[in-house]
């Protein structure tokens, strides 16, 4: 479509840098996409082997390969890694690459702050996995980090910990602020609120939640540092403090968490169904509201991962019956998918069938979540593997395949060329199966009783876990091959068209493709009304 | 990019993936013929309580299963038949407020329907009338003690319940018996058909007390004390776990409490009461060396070994060697001391509410005459009992 012709002075160079200095100093936000995808999917993996290293001492009863120190620290790392480094950073690169081409802007508003709230990133994941090599060994009280477990009877490397949060935290609240900013400020001319596609949505709202919440977060650790090395007694009963304090504030900041890591995939998937049913996003405005509900319901709801710590029944009915609500917007958005794919035209590239699996599996997520939101029923799931089930369906086959479905859907875009399209599905495939196998089985698992963070188990459970963590091994292994799709894709491959996909809608498909080092260096004239 | 493909190619297709499903459903289904149910679901239970869980759990079950077909059946099918190789034209249409209604409305109902039997459930649980038999459940790094509460101190039984399976066993040594990681030494004992009280709390760091058989699970929380309660129906032997991660050993504190007739309570009641004077008794005689180390190398591997390791090595920083240095070595007074009331800020705890004087004045005999280390003196069970009476 338009071809876009850069307007520049001859002192104004507008090609990247050549070498590593592009990559350090770049303020260009297509580059910082690309860095903090790099960056999210190598945390993706480590995270990924320290799973693997759980599921392997799991597989069988005893303990074969690690001592439960150690299994500790993989379940705290791996927890932490995936959260804070492969799936946070992950939606912020699809941010820097999308929202600016999406809203017809020529760069997010704050660039060279980008470029700082990435590079905080690598020293913020340095340091915490320097940890692992440190006397007394990572930290090892469960990603959660509940006191005085993480106080009083942490490991040294606790302070470290702390302060890598600290540094997460920081990168996590400029890169907030800068789409936050963008999102209000650069629009193309004409480009209403409720013009903009559901992907730029989402994450507006996603970043009024970090904005929120990170705060509340780094508050949490610095009366964790204070505790532990200034005396104070926030979180210990021997001081006047109170250990439960820790979890209120914690999960105050923990469930809008859990949102920021589901709703940029919402507004994914609202991109990449209505393109290949070739039919409109089916109730763009009941989405934009159930977003929002969805995210003002986070903050009123978190003591329900607390239900057994001794709250009176007036808490508990208060905090399940808020927490049941959130099934009410949750479903319109997955009727409103399933109404966009009905009576369309539908055809199953790779993109697409990340897409549905990621509503058919998130739902499975959800509904377990709502069991687990009834109280009684909930003091039987609490802390077993049925929670682990339920809060790996709504991350992996959630979150993550949005984030591998987005990185197929616009790939095309980003590198000039299509992928693979067999190996793509064929890596589809194994996902799906590696995810199922892997996770359903564990909601057999902590009905029949077994905790979570459990380095060996009774022999009950023998069968079940086997199944898990053969499962896990084909999942895990069948990134690599995801790894092999995208490196051979960015080195060659058939020619992507400017619009990619047929049935594609919105600004970045009228860019070229790949798309230019500068886009909308003028804003685009809007094709027409509305862009949704 | 959409590949153009024949409608007799896909109509192939559509009868080999029905017969993969067939396949796939016969394969589960036996699958279920081999694996005992309770390997899959919840447990009922052995108490009124339970089993009003266990019903509410099976009705949102049931609810959950029939909103999923319903929804993915819709989106199979449209996946099935609304696809572009088979010609199917895409509809127009984006919006339909009356249908964005119901779908809005309508699950509201249905979520009352599981809030009302949810709620009368847990009102039933937080039932907090008068109990017949009060027990403290504390939690330590890890195992559980229990107290029976009396009106009369004396008649206070107290004990330490900790894992059985041997190391061992977890270390694939030998070969895993019945009941693997589900065995203690002390039990909990409780009659049936009485309301008992569980008043639950920590010494350390929080844990969590869960018997599924009662659907009881409670934190235990230092500084704070919560209740349950059951009424325990059948007898039997009924096994929990921790499960709140509270350290290393977190996998390894299971809960057993046996449930028995009345009569049966009260003699074990009495016995236990009796083994306690018993014990008051040995407290005042004069121990010998052979009996302290014999005694003491008991206690050591139920109290001290999960930290300090079986050769008295620990796993240094957090749990120190006892083998040539430090206090194992050092002045006894500080010895007993460190045992006596741990060391703040540290794992180490305070042996006092959990071992008596004897075993106290045993395993501390024994770390400085074991593994090498041979300081050769002997600590009587009256200079601990003297000690602990002194700072009270």
């Amino acid at each position: 479509m338009s071809a876009v012709i850069e307007n520049h002075h001859d002192d104004h160079h507008h090609g990247p840098d050549k070498g590593l200095m592009r990559w350090v100093l770049t303020t260009n936000h297509k580059d910082i996409g690309t860095l903090y995808l790099w960056f999210s999917f190598a945390m993706f993996l480590t995270g990924g082997c320290m799973a693997l290293v759980i599921r392997a001492e799991l597989f069988q009863p005893g303990l074969q390969l690690v001592v439960p120190e150690f299994f500790n620290q993989m379940t705290t790392m791996h927890g932490l890694i995936m959260v804070f480094g492969a799936v946070m950073p992950a939606f912020v690169g699809l941010a820097n690459w999308l929202v600016p081409m999406m809203i017809g802007a020529p760069d997010m508003a704050l660039p060279r702050m980008n470029n700082y709230s990435f590079w905080i990133l690598p020293f913020a994941f340095s340091m915490l996995l320097s940890t692992l090599f440190m006397e007394g060994g990572a930290p090892n009280f469960g990603w959660t980090f509940y006191a005085p477990l993480s106080t009083e009877y942490a490991p040294p490397s606790v302070t470290f910990f702390i302060f890598a949060v600290h540094l997460m935290g920081i990168s996590s609240i400029m890169g907030s602020i800068n789409v936050v900013v963008t999102i209000l400020n650069l629009r193309a001319p004409g480009m209403r609120l409720m013009d903009m596609p559901l992907f730029v949505w989402t994450w507006l709202i996603t970043a009024y939640l970090l904005i929120a919440v990170m705060p509340v977060l780094a508050g949490v650790v610095t009366m964790m540092l204070m505790d532990i090395h200034f005396g104070t007694a926030f979180f210990s009963a021997g001081g006047g403090g109170d250990p439960v304090l820790f979890q209120h504030v914690f999960w105050f900041f923990g469930h809008p968490e859990v949102y920021i890591m589901i709703l940029p995939a919402f507004g994914i998937v609202s991109a990449i169904i209505p393109t290949f049913a070739r039919k409109k996003l089916f109730g763009y405005d009941s989405m934009v509201y159930a977003t929002a509900s969805i995210a003002f319901l986070s903050f009123i709801v978190w003591a329900h991962h607390m239900f057994t710590v001794g709250m009176p029944i007036a808490g508990e009915l208060y905090f399940m019956y808020a927490t049941m609500l959130i099934a009410v917007p949750t479903g319109v958005k997955v009727f409103n998918w399933a109404a966009t794919m009905w009576q369309g035209s539908m055809t199953f590239e790779t993109p697409m069938l990340f897409a549905v699996a990621f509503v058919i599996l998130f739902t499975i997520g959800g509904l377990s979540g709502l069991m687990l939101s009834i109280v009684p029923a909930d003091f039987q799931y609490h802390d077993t593997y049925f929670v682990v089930a339920h809060f790996h369906y709504v991350l992996v086959p959630g979150s993550i395949f949005s984030i591998m479905a987005a990185a197929y859907y616009w790939l095309p875009k980003w590198t000039g060329n299509m992928y693979d399209e067999t190996l793509g599905k064929t890596h589809f495939w194994l996902s799906f199966v590696g995810v199922n196998v892997t996770f359903f089985p564990q909601h057999f698992i902590g009905l029949a009783g077994m905790p979570r963070r459990y380095p060996d188990y009774a022999l009950q459970f023998a069968d079940w876990n086997m199944v898990s963590s053969v499962g896990a091994f084909i999942f895990g292994f069948s990134q690599l091959l995801f790894l092999f799709i995208v490196i051979k894709c960015i080195m060659g491959g058939k020619k992507a068209t400017d619009e990619v996909w047929e049935g594609a809608e919105g600004l970045e498909w009228t860019i070229a493709s790949p798309a230019p080092y500068h886009t909308f260096s003028t804003p685009p004239e809007l094709p027409e009304r509305s862009m949704a | 990019m959409a590949r153009k493909e024949s409608k007799v190619g896909e109509g192939q297709r559509l009868k080999t993936s029905l017969q993969w499903l067939i396949a796939l459903a016969a394969l589960s289904s036996s699958w279920q013929a081999l694996a005992d149910w309770s390997a899959l679901n919840m447990t009922k239970g052995v108490t009124a309580i339970s089993r009003e869980v266990y019903d509410l759990h099976m009705l949102i079950f049931t609810i959950c299963v029939v909103i999923g077909v319903l929804v993915f059946g819709v989106m199979i099918w449209s996946m099935l038949v609304h696809r572009k190789s088979l010609g199917h034209e895409p509809a127009t249409f984006s919006h339909s407020t009356k249908l964005e209604y119901a779908w809005t409305i309508i699950p509201i109902f249905i979520l009352i329907g599981m809030a009302v039997p949810a709620t009368s459930t847990l009102r039933d649980m937080y039932d907090a009338s008068g109990a017949d038999i009060d027990i403290e459940v504390r939690g330590y790094q890890w195992k559980w003690q229990y107290t029976y509460l009396s009106d009369d101190p004396t008649q206070e039984v107290k004990f330490i319940s900790s894992l059985l399976t041997p190391p061992d066993e977890y270390y694939n040594r030998t070969p895993k018996r019945e009941h693997y990681l589900s065995d203690v030494d002390n039990p909990l004992v409780i009659p049936i058909n009485k309301r008992v009280r569980f008043l639950i709390t920590s010494n350390d760091v929080i844990h969590s007390w869960w018997v599924p058989d009662f659907a009881v699970k409670k934190d235990a929380i230092p500084g704070f004390v919560h209740e349950a309660w059951a009424i325990v129906e059948e007898p039997g032997i009924y096994r929990g776990k921790c499960t709140e991660l509270c350290g290393k050993d977190h996998g390894f504190m299971p809960i057993v409490v046996k449930a028995v007739e009345q009569a049966e309570y009260e003699s074990w009641l009495a016995m236990k009461q009796q083994e306690a004077l018993q014990v008051y008794e040995t407290v005042g005689k004069t121990w010998t060396m052979a009996e302290l180390m014999e005694t003491g190398e008991q206690v050591y591997a139920q109290a001290c070994q999960s930290c300090h390791q079986a050769n008295g090595q620990g796993i240094p920083p957090a749990f120190p060697s006892l083998v040539g240095q430090g206090l194992a070595i050092g002045p006894v007074d500080a010895h007993i001391d460190i045992v006596v009331n741990g060391k703040a800020g540290s794992a180490m705890q305070a042996f006092a509410a959990q071992l008596n004087p004897a075993e106290i004045a045993a395993v501390v005999t024994y770390e400085r005459n074991a593994w090498g280390n041979n300081v050769g003196d002997l600590v009587q069970p009256r200079a601990v009992n003297a000690l602990i009476s002194s700072e009270e």
